[in-house]
Parts: structure tokens; C-alpha cells; sequence
């Protein structure tokens, strides 16, 4: 069965169409990378994926495990598997990294009528999953995201999809505003998610991070809608011609 | 006598007045105090209850708010006793704790045996009949302009907490005055606390007032503090009266060169709450930190005003206060900050921050600074606004339901306004009476 399908989807923000009739299909165990110019409406699919208010699906479906998804509030869709690893992660200012975690998790859990986690067993599992990722006790008691360099943000997001274990996982340009270093870090966090449970879309605009998280099938974005696909090769075919070639070509 | 005299117009001003004229023989004290309290009805009887034209109430229209003058609320039965006895309004904190039910002292559920060296805490009732020494400090500190609500406290109250404390003594756990009010029926309970911190003395003091929802009572208190040279007082309210209440505040007091005062507020009860806060910076080089945060729903309305007077040079004041406003409630906030001629090097900052959460509810914010010196640092911001809504969605994109959403992020901004509490368990106790609040909002939906 298909994890996520999404057929004809057309969606705007702010009176303006963004998405204009894109179809994706994915199945569990995949790893997708979806790439394209700026405005081609990456981020834009990733937050209608994720329920963000203001991104109103006008025409189309999107079905997650057989069901409609489009119809479940944001926390909803979290709690059956979907996790939007943000661009831009937030700070909360006020909030400890520790008590967001937990929260988060445990909501989860409770929606889903499993039991929560102790506090021992909740540290654990969060020293486990933190220390493969370089993140330190002293920024899981700072608050979320505040004070945070890009680069932590970053990893501060790949931590909180290692400890919910979503079953398709969005990385909305997770590449962006990272260096070499901080940028093989997350991408050997997000390799370690790799499972034929898991499926992961990888949104970004460079091939640079598919040189360490190889995706199974490559998507170009152009205009609201999915252009071309293909393997691999065809990220290395863009980052040599660039999108403005393919952009002639949709036209 | 050639003032103007303003003719009494309301019935819950005749009133009050001709509940005076009958009270005032089984009022406790002194001719020197019975002078005190003529002098303040004399107050009354010509300034009456504000409105919304005089400045300092115009948000908070008390003879419009105040149109019955309740009663004067009967001293407790020992029924109520053993019930209150099992209520702890801070769980965790080890404190001395003392009660008052319906403004008068009550000792079987008072703790004064064995105070530590240093320490005086005797009720008000008593150091008023026996003339004791710290009772001639009452009434001592008085507002920059005449307040209606002092002034009835000082006509009426019968009754109180007096605490003094020795010059260089340091109080081993802080004392707690609980503030009851029990009865089903509208009454008015008046009640003073008097702090007197000597030299280089240390204390903590919290004062916490209750009473059953669903009853129109009035409760007017008064907390009186006065801060010797270095002395370090740390003063927390905790304001959770029944929702029918109006509960009406006056907090005054001088503070002495280098000392320290600190003071954290907690409001979430009452439907008509005013806490007046009116602090002199009398020495040189003195600290202040005042801070608050106010939680309100349905029609609650909560009104804060300051009045901080640098009256001398060196002296630093941070002002910090939150709310939270849910539905249709009213959260206002005046901050005065004076700034005297001689007061140079004056550091004073004054933040006013609201949530707004309800539709319907409102915050008014009034910051004002009169600076007559011109070697200081003053600044003060306000500001109002709702959740931010990209915030809930990246709590929620992590499967965390709207509502816990809203409480993480409500929790994080007002506790801002308690985190500066040094004693952890009862920062901790603060903390958890706003989780209540929280909880409370967070089912209801």
C-alpha cells in the first residue's frame, strides 16, 4: 500500500495558487527528494502536508495510509506519523528543549493510547538519541531553539524526529544554513532513520545533501506541480544545467 | 475647615460612614490611633469612593463597581475552623504560617510559638490594645494622593499581622499570612499587615487571600513595609479570592538606603480586583524588583497600579508585570515611576506585557515616568497581543494538541514574571497555582 498519494493537488496561501495539480505517491521504506527553483512551492507542499493554517487545499486529495489526511488537525497528523522537519525552526522563548520533547512525545503517545514514558526511561531514551547528534545537556535545558545557532536548530529538529519516529518524515530544506560539518551530522541522523517502515521526502534546492542522503527517487518542482522524476543521476543532471533549462522545458 | 466639601452621593458611601459611626467603639486602639482613623474616614467622608474621572481609578470605576457597602463581616465560627485547617493555598513551602478568617486573627491556626531570635509576630488587634511598641509604626507611610481604599482600611481594620524584625536577624522560613474569608453571604472584612524589617535583616513574607466563590464579599487589605538600611525583604501575594469578590489592595512602603525589596504577585481570583502598590525609595542606593503576573477569565477584571518614588540617588527599580486575559476579562496596569530632583543616578526600567487570549478581553496599559533629574536611566514598554500562531503550529506539527499548546506557551510568558522568586519551593508553588489555572482553561474546552 501507498503511504502517502497525493493526486491533483492544488492549494493556496493568501489568495494566491501555489500548488497547481501536483501528484506524488510514496511508499514506506522510500527516501524522495523533491528539488526545484525557489517559488516552485517546496515549503508550500511541506506545510499543507504538515496542516499549517492559511495553506488551503482548493482542489485535489492527499490520502496517508488509505485515509484522508487533508481532514486532521496538525497535532493529528503528528501523532499518526507525519513530521515536518521545519526551514525555519522556531524559538520558544520561556519553554526548556527537555519539557518540549517530552510534551511532545507524550501527547503522542496518549493520542495513540500508549502509555507514557517515565521520566528515567524518557531520559534515557532522549540521552541516546541526543549524543549521535552532538547535543549537549547544557542546550537541552536552554530553551527551544533560543540562542541556538543554525546549525544546532537544525540538529535540535533531527532529534525530535529521532525521538518521535514518525512513519514519513518531511525535511523541509534541512541542508540550508549549514556548513560541510553540521551538515554531515544531520545527514547521518537522518540516514539512521532510514528503515522499510520509514518513508522520507527530502526537500531541498541543492544536490549537495544528496550526495550524503542518497534518495531512491528524485521529483523536480516547477510552477506548483512535479515536472519531471527519476533517479538519482537526474539531481547530478540539474546541478549541472541548473533549473533554468528544465524551466524552458516545462513551459 | 474652609476645603471644599464634596457631598456624599452614593448609598455605599453613607453607608460605609454610618457603619463607622457604629463600629468605631469596639474598633482596637489608642486615642492616637482612633485620631488615625478619624482622620482617614474625615478622608473618606470627603473624597469618596474614585471613578473613572479621578486618574489614578480610571479604569477601575469603583463607585460604579462598589455599589453596596456589604456589612462588616462577623469574626469566625469554629466550624470554619477545622476546614481550613486542611487548606493549603501553597502545598511544599515550609513556612510559619498565620491566619486570619474574615479579617480577625485566629490563633488555633496561627503559629507563633518559638519565633527565632530576632523576630516579633503578635495580631494587630493586640499590639493596637496593648500599645505595643511596632504598633505606633502603623499608618506611618501614606500614598502621594488620598486613597479611598486605604483610607477605609485604616478607619476599619480591627484586626492583622504585625511582624518586626530585629536589626541583623535573618527569619530561618518565611512567614505566610492566609487571608480567609468564609460565609455565604456578603460581607466586608478589612485587614492590615505590618512589616518592619530592621537594619540588615532578611525576611520572606507571602500573603495569600481566599475565600468561597459564588459570594459577593469584600476584602481590603493593607500590607505596610518598611525596609531599614540593607535590609532584604522578599514579598509574595498570591490573589485567588472567590469569583465574586472584590478585593481591594494597598501595598506601601519605604525602603532605606542599600536594602532590598522584592515582591511577586499572583492574581487569578476575584471579579473585581485593585492592588496599589506605592514604594519610596528612601535611602540611597536601594533595589527594587516588583514583578507580577495576572491570570484572568471570564468577566474578572484585575487592576494594577504603581506609584515608585525615587526619592534619593543610586536607587534601582525593575518592574515586570504579565497577564494573561482569557473570554471577556479586564486586565489593567499603571505604572507611575517619579524621579525626584536629587535622585540622580536613578536606574529604573518598567515592562507591561498582556496576552490576550479572549475575543473580547481586554488590557489597558498606562506607563508613565516624571523625571526631575537629569543624570538617570528610566525606560518602560508595554505591550499587548495575542498567541503567535506560528508558534502553535510548530508545537502542534509535533503532536501537541491546541490547547497544551496555548498552556506551554501561557506558562512560558507569565512565568517570566515568577522565575526572579528565590525560594525554589515556593517559585515551585507559584508555578503550580498558575499550571492550575492553566489546567482549568485547558478543560473547559
Amino acid at each position: 500500500m501507498n503511504l502517502l498519494e497525493i493526486k491533483n493537488l492544488h492549494a493556496d496561501v493568501g489568495g494566491k495558487e501555489i500548488l497547481q495539480g501536483l501528484d506524488l505517491t510514496v511508499k514506506a521504506g522510500e527516501v524522495h527528494a523533491i528539488m526545484g527553483p525557489n517559488g516552485s512551492g517546496k515549503s508550500t507542499l511541506s506545510y499543507v502536508l504538515a496542516g499549517k493554517p492559511g495553506y488551503e487545499v482548493t482542489q485535489g486529495s492527499v490520502r496517508y495510509e488509505g485515509k484522508d489526511l487533508l481532514e486532521l488537525a496538525p497535532d493529528e497528523r503528528a501523532a499518526k506519523g507525519i513530521f515536518l522537519a521545519f526551514q525555519y525552526p522556531l524559538e520558544i522563548p520561556g519553554v526548556a528543549t527537555m519539557t518540549f520533547l517530552r510534551t511532545a512525545l507524550n501527547a503522542q503517545k496518549k493520542r495513540r493510547g500508549e502509555a507514557e514514558l517515565s521520566t528515567p526511561e524518557f531520559l534515557r531514551l532522549v540521552r541516546e538519541k541526543a549524543g549521535g547528534l552532538g547535543i549537549d545537556q547544557d542546550m537541552l535545558k536552554r530553551a527551544v531553539n533560543v540562542g541556538f545557532s543554525g546549525g544546532e536548530k537544525k540538529r535540535n529538529e533531527i532529534l525530535q524526529m529521532a525521538l518521535l519516529e514518525p512513519k514519513l518524515c518531511v525535511l523541509d530544506e534541512t541542508d540550508s544554513g549549514l556548513d560541510i560539518d553540521a551538515l554531515k551530522i544531520v545527514a547521518e541522523g537522518v540516514n539512521k532513520l532510514r528503515s522499510k517502515e520509514r518513508a522520507i521526502i527530502v526537500i531541498t534546492h541543492y544536490q549537495r545533501l544528496l550526495n550524503h542522503i542518497v534518495p531512491d527517487i528524485v521529483h523536480v518542482m516547477a510552477k506548483g506541480k512535479i515536472v519531471r522524476s527519476g533517479g538519482p543521476e537526474l539531481a547530478q543532471e540539474l546541478e549541472a544545467c541548473g533549473y533554468a533549462a528544465l524551466e524552458t522545458e516545462a513551459a | 475647615m474652609n476645603a471644599e466639601v464634596r457631598p456624599i452621593r452614593t448609598a455605599a458611601e453613607q453607608a460605609l460612614a454610618a457603619d463607622y459611626q457604629s463600629a468605631k467603639k469596639r474598633l482596637p486602639g489608642g486615642p492616637a490611633f482612633a485620631r488615625l482613623r478619624e482622620q482617614a474616614l474625615a478622608a473618606f467622608v470627603e473624597g469618596g469612593l474614585p471613578h473613572r474621572r479621578i486618574e489614578e481609578w480610571k479604569y477601575t470605576d469603583l463607585r460604579t463597581l462598589l455599589r453596596e457597602a456589604a456589612p462588616l463581616a462577623d469574626p469566625p465560627d469554629k466550624a470554619t475552623f477545622a476546614r481550613a485547617k486542611k487548606f493549603d493555598p501553597l502545598p511544599g513551602v515550609d513556612v510559619r504560617r498565620v491566619t486570619l478568617i474574615n479579617g480577625s486573627f485566629v490563633g488555633e491556626l496561627s503559629d507563633l510559638v518559638q519565633p527565632e531570635a530576632g523576630l516579633t509576630i503578635l495580631p494587630l488587634s493586640r499590639a493596637l490594645a496593648e500599645g505595643h511598641a511596632l504598633a505606633s509604626r502603623i499608618g506611618r507611610l501614606l500614598p502621594p494622593y488620598y486613597d479611598a481604599t486605604l483610607a477605609l482600611n485604616t478607619a476599619f481594620v480591627a484586626d492583622g499581622i504585625v511582624i518586626g524584625l530585629a536589626a541583623g536577624s535573618k527569619l530561618a522560613r518565611p512567614i505566610h499570612v492566609r487571608h480567609l474569608f468564609t460565609g455565604a453571604a456578603a460581607a466586608a472584612a478589612y485587614a492590615r499587615t505590618l512589616v518592619v524589617v530592621g537594619e540588615g535583616a532578611i525576611a520572606t513574607v507571602i500573603e495569600s487571600f481566599e475565600g468561597p466563590d459564588g459570594v459577593a464579599y469584600q476584602a481590603n487589605t493593607t500590607a505596610e513595609m518598611q525596609l531599614g538600611d540593607k535590609a532584604w525583604l522578599e514579598y509574595v501575594r498570591v490573589q485567588a479570592e472567590g469569583d465574586a469578590a472584590i478585593h481591594l489592595a494597598t501595598v506601601l512602603a519605604d525602603i532605606g538606603a542599600q536594602a532590598k525589596l522584592h515582591t511577586c504577585s499572583l492574581t487569578v481570583g476575584a471579579a473585581v480586583s485593585r492592588q496599589s502598590v506605592f514604594l519610596r525609595c528612601t535611602g540611597a542606593g536601594s533595589e527594587t524588583r516588583l514583578s507580577g503576573a495576572t491570570l484572568l477569565r471570564r468577566k474578572q477584571h484585575a487592576d494594577t497600579t504603581l506609584y515608585v518614588d525615587h526619592m534619593t540617588q543610586g536607587c534601582s527599580s525593575r518592574e515586570m508585570f504579565k497577564s494573561a486575559l482569557d473570554d471577556e476579562s479586564r486586565g489593567v496596569f499603571q505604572g507611575k515611576i517619579v524621579v525626584r530632583p536629587g535622585a540622580q543616578k536613578t536606574d529604573a526600567k518598567m515592562m507591561s506585557a498582556a496576552l490576550l487570549l479572549g475575543d473580547a478581553a481586554e488590557a489597558d496599559n498606562k506607563p508613565e515616568l516624571e523625571i526631575y533629574a537629569d543624570d538617570v536611566v528610566c525606560g518602560h514598554g508595554a505591550t499587548a497581543g495575542a498567541l503567535d500562531e506560528n508558534l502553535l503550529f510548530y508545537l502542534r506539527a509535533r503532536g501537541i494538541p491546541r490547547k497544551e499548546a496555548e498552556a506551554l506557551l501561557i506558562r512560558a510568558f507569565i512565568g517570566e514574571a515568577m522565575e526572579a522568586v528565590p525560594h525554589e519551593a515556593l517559585r515551585e508553588a507559584l508555578l503550580a497555582r498558575a499550571a492550575d489555572w492553566l489546567a482549568a482553561r485547558e478543560h473547559a474546552a
